[in-house]
């Protein structure tokens, strides 16, 4: 299987949906995360992610792996590399179980590793002209980078 | 090398934030055998002032999966040296 988990173009939810749904299973949680207006009190206007891509998809494919092994369930992931608006879709996690309580308990699994493990970093461009990486563990959770002049 | 001791020479990746720091996004390093990877990590800080900015104990990679600081390091190695990560 050569699934690809990091993707440069919009995430189709409609084709990863189609990847897990199946006749014995009646039921498919599904979880968008979205690029927010705002981090810390300052106004976010656009973010970047970049990936160790290799390790990346090799992490999301072993959480997917964990996943589907813990509940019986079928995971369907994708992540957004690249430039991203307000409002657009960064990563999207469908699962898929024969019950309710089996596939939203591995989407939230899904996503609390992907956050968790996955090598994926965020830079954010505010509309005051500056910039930062986002380091969930750095006070105020940001390390400023450089001024822009836009 | 005048010494008997081999060496080992492996790629050191710098991703995101670090490479920033670093000026460089790889570099090459040898070490003589056997190395940890905090001995790569004391190389890299020595040759790169920028990577002295990196915590004490970063996240790392070694071909491809989280290894620890005293995990030993072989020829031909892929290092990479990871921010914190922040995806979703």
């Amino acid at each position: 299987m050569n699934r690809q988990f990091l993707t440069e173009r919009p995430i189709d939810l409609e084709l990863l949906i189609s990847r897990v749904e199946s006749d014995e299973r009646g039921g498919i949680a599904v979880f968008l995360g979205t690029v927010r207006n705002h981090h810390g009190g300052r106004a976010v206007e656009r973010l970047e992610y970049s990936a160790y891509g290799p390790m990346a998809e090799a992490e999301c494919a072993r959480i997917v792996a964990e996943a589907e092994r813990t509940w019986g369930t079928t995971v369907a992931v994708e992540h957004r590399i690249g430039a991203l608006g307000i409002g657009d879709v960064s990563v999207a996690v469908a699962a898929a179980a024969a019950h309710r309580d089996e596939a939203f308990a591995a989407c939230r699994y899904v996503i609390e590793e992907m956050k968790r493990r996955v090598p994926i970093w965020k830079r954010e461009y505010y509309a005051d002209g500056t910039v930062a990486w986002v380091d969930p563990t750095a006070p105020g959770g940001i390390h400023l980078s450089e001024e822009r002049t836009l | 090398m005048t010494e008997n001791r081999p060496s080992v020479t492996l790629t050191v990746q710098f991703l995101a934030r670090y490479a920033e720091l670093v000026g460089a996004e790889s570099t090459s390093i040898t070490v003589r055998a056997p190395a940890t990877v905090a001995h790569v990590l004391g190389i890299v800080r020595s040759q790169f002032p920028g990577a002295r900015q990196i915590p004490d104990r970063p996240l790392v990679a070694l071909n491809l999966a989280q290894v620890d600081l005293s995990t030993v390091v072989s020829n031909g190695d892929q290092l990479a040296l990871l921010p914190p990560v922040a995806g979703g």
